[in-house]
């Protein structure tokens, strides 16, 4: 958990904005480490369903670690349900047609078939402990990353009618918290602007309520300062608000360092 | 405790070291740390690391390739140097003792391992791994130590490649390796028109790849699955060229293609199955002929370290005086951070290669200091220019019209 961060999204762990969809975006560089914030701080209080996508378990556990949460005790706890793509996977790409794999990775199967598989797998964890939500608090899902479902074949709009689906659990009907991080490769000036993450990107864009948009800095690449974060806030109420801040950052061992543009301790 | 990028358990068993504990002191597990040859703890993260056969490589993707993870190299134009590290890479796994798996769907697995660069040893090593042999062209040897008589009876240096600890080594490519060398490195080979009777719709060579490789790392117990008894090794994965036409891919062909996600699918498996065995794997793709600026991101994204090859064969900038010390570009362009939250960055992104018989030396590119009053940088394309944009201070470099 990032205490800059906290301060700059005006939350804590104990009083922090219900149904929130939280969109985290990168462009050419590596936005996970808000991936690791977001979940140390949901940890603090909440139940949190975590589909990792690309990395292993013990990878999140490692890094949970240095921020202060033990991910293998939450696990058995219960607080924190797990899906490890990464070993799932295995069996369903390499068996093909044998149903032994969990329905939730059914999209690498057939592509075609879309997230539905994934959305009962989400569904079923959150709802199976009905009676002891109450111990836990509103649920969170987190989602790392969404854009690579693309790279295994599954269209925009299935992943588009997954995060509406997912939303409409999780924000409107439960008043939990989804966070949600998709990379894209193009640069924004390009043409090829109909790029599949792109589209991506703009869907969810529209669909959220908070996105924080990482890229490297436009001057090139630097040691010190390892790139600018975009908050907007997205007013519900009256569509009208739009709020928009904008941070430079630098990722430390333990942490991850804040500040405004040009500001940064290696400049001053 | 040394973590890896992989969950396969090791270390001894909780009997064995109850037994041998006459105090309730026990040293911090030391006992937990594979110890495999050819392998390190890296200093900054404390993973598993092997040498990626060059020592400059090692140092410019910091340190050492994970164990567990994939080096995606995108190869330069006509695939020499990109060829070459894949060499390097499979070399050094003979020379630390790892098991190698070559897959390619050009050349045979096995003529690739003829023709694999030969070491450069410090004593005449005996191929034949005894340690018991005296080794017979020792030229210091005398018979009797009369100054440093203390180290008579202790066994001389351990030049055979068997015992071989160092971390990177060193190539003479002017030399293949020693056919006995060789053979003593366990290999296991994909080719694929051994494999693939029809040109068959694309995803199926990449599928007949990743199981005959599933089925390596299961048999030979690279994923924990034998008992503890057999000692670990590293299983190093070299695949040549995916993507290309001859994998029956059409990703280099067409602007799009018609089984877009094919090898990225390919690359998830590929990560899966290294996330959960003690492998490593390079991978070459030939990245000039990929239209698409976004497929090659998201093949960049599915690997996790990511370099870029540019040669100068060929082009203009080979009789370029300002690149004629090197003969490419290497550009580095993902570095991971599993484990951890930050990883250590380069100083610096200007990197140049060459290769030289003995050495693939990779170093920050930088001009040639300005000593004249009449030298004239003559400027071919983008790069020269914002080369000398950058460079402090040389006036005399610039436009010759300006005659003050």
């Amino acid at each position: 958990m990032f205490a800059e961060l906290n301060s700059i999204l005006n939350s804590s762990p104990e009083s922090f904005k219900q149904g929130e969809f939280i969109l985290v975006s990168d462009r050419q560089t590596d936005a996970s480490f808000l991936i690791h914030h977001f979940l140390s701080f949901y940890l603090r209080g909440c139940k949190v369903c975590f589909l990792g996508l690309v990395q292993s378990f013990s990878h999140y556990s490692a890094v949970s670690q240095r921020l202060g949460v033990s991910l293998n005790q939450a696990r058995e706890k219960g607080q924190l349900v797990f899906l490890e793509g990464l070993k799932e996977s295995l069996g369903v790409l390499l068996q093909g047609d044998t149903s032994n794999g969990t329905p939730a990775l059914d999209f690498l199967r057939d592509p075609s078939s879309g997230l539905r598989g994934l959305y009962d797998f989400v569904h079923g964890n959150i709802r199976g402990s009905e009676g002891r939500a109450e111990d836990w608090g509103p649920p969170v899902l987190m989602v790392d990353d969404l854009s690579v479902v693309l790279s295994l074949g599954v269209s925009v709009g299935a992943v588009l009618d997954f995060s509406h689906y997912c939303r409409a659990t999780f924000c409107s009907e439960l008043q939990g918290t989804m966070v949600i991080l998709v990379r894209c490769e193009a640069e924004e000036e390009e043409e090829e602007s109909d790029e599949g993450s792109e589209r991506l990107q703009r869907g969810l864009t529209h669909q959220c309520s908070l996105t924080l948009q990482v890229q490297g800095l436009p001057t090139g690449y630097c040691r010190d300062i390892h790139g600018e974060v975009e908050v907007c806030w997205r007013g519900r109420c009256d569509g009208l608000q739009i709020q928009r801040k904008l941070f430079q950052y630098k990722v430390c061992d333990k942490g991850t360092l804040f500040f405004a543009r040009g500001t940064s301790s290696a400049v001053l | 405790p040394a973590t890896t990028a992989t969950e396969v358990s090791v270390g001894k068993s909780t009997g064995d070291r109850l037994s041998c504990n006459t105090t309730s002191f026990q040293k911090k597990s030391r006992s937990k740390l594979v110890s495999i040859p050819g392998t390190r703890p890296s200093v900054q993260n404390g993973q598993l690391i092997v040498s990626t056969g060059v020592t400059s490589l090692d140092y410019v993707i910091g340190g050492g390739l994970a164990v567990g993870t994939l080096l995606l190299i995108e190869e330069d134009r006509y695939d020499s140097y990109s060829r070459m590290l894949l060499k390097y890479f499979l070399a050094e796994g003979v020379v630390c003792g790892h098991e190698l798996y070559v897959a390619s769907a050009q050349d045979h697995p096995s003529d690739i391992i003829q023709e694999l660069p030969s070491p450069i040893l410090d004593d005449i090593a005996s191929p034949k791994p005894v340690e018991s042999q005296t080794k017979p062209c020792d030229p210091e040897g005398p018979d009797t130590m009369s100054i440093a008589w203390r180290y008579q009876n202790l066994p001389k240096v351990q030049t055979a490649l068997a015992s071989s600890s160092r971390f990177g080594h060193y190539y003479d490519v002017s030399k293949t390796m020693d056919p006995e060398i060789c053979q003593a490195a366990r290999c296991h080979g994909f080719y694929l028109p051994e494999h693939s009777a029809t040109v068959s719709p694309m995803p199926e060579a990449y599928v007949a790849l990743l199981k005959n490789l599933q089925e390596v790392i299961h048999r030979e117990g690279f994923d924990g699955s034998l008992p503890q008894t057999k000692s670990r090794n590293v299983l190093r994965i070299g695949l040549h060229s995916l993507g290309s036409a001859l994998w029956g891919d059409d990703l280099c062909c067409r602007d799009n293609p018609s089984h877009g996600h094919a090898l990225t699918t390919l690359l998830y498996g590929l990560r899966a199955l290294l996330r959960s065995s003690l492998s490593v794997a390079l991978v070459t793709v030939p990245s000039h002929l990929i239209q698409n600026k976004a497929l090659m991101g998201r093949i960049t994204r599915l690997c996790d370290t990511a370099v870029a090859l540019e040669s100068f064969r060929g082009s203009e900038r080979e009789t370029n005086p300002l690149y004629k010390d090197y003969h490419g570009l290497l550009n580095v362009c993902q570095v991971p951070h599993l484990n951890c939250l930050v990883c250590d960055l380069p100083d610096n992104k200007d990197l140049a290669f060459k290769l030289k018989r003995k050495q693939f030396t990779i170093e920050r590119l930088h001009l040639p200091p300005d000593l004249s009053e009449t030298v004239s940088r003559v400027s071919h394309g983008g790069l020269a220019g914002a080369a000398m944009l950058g460079s402090s201070g040389c006036g005399s470099a610039g436009n010759k019209h300006l005659d003050f």
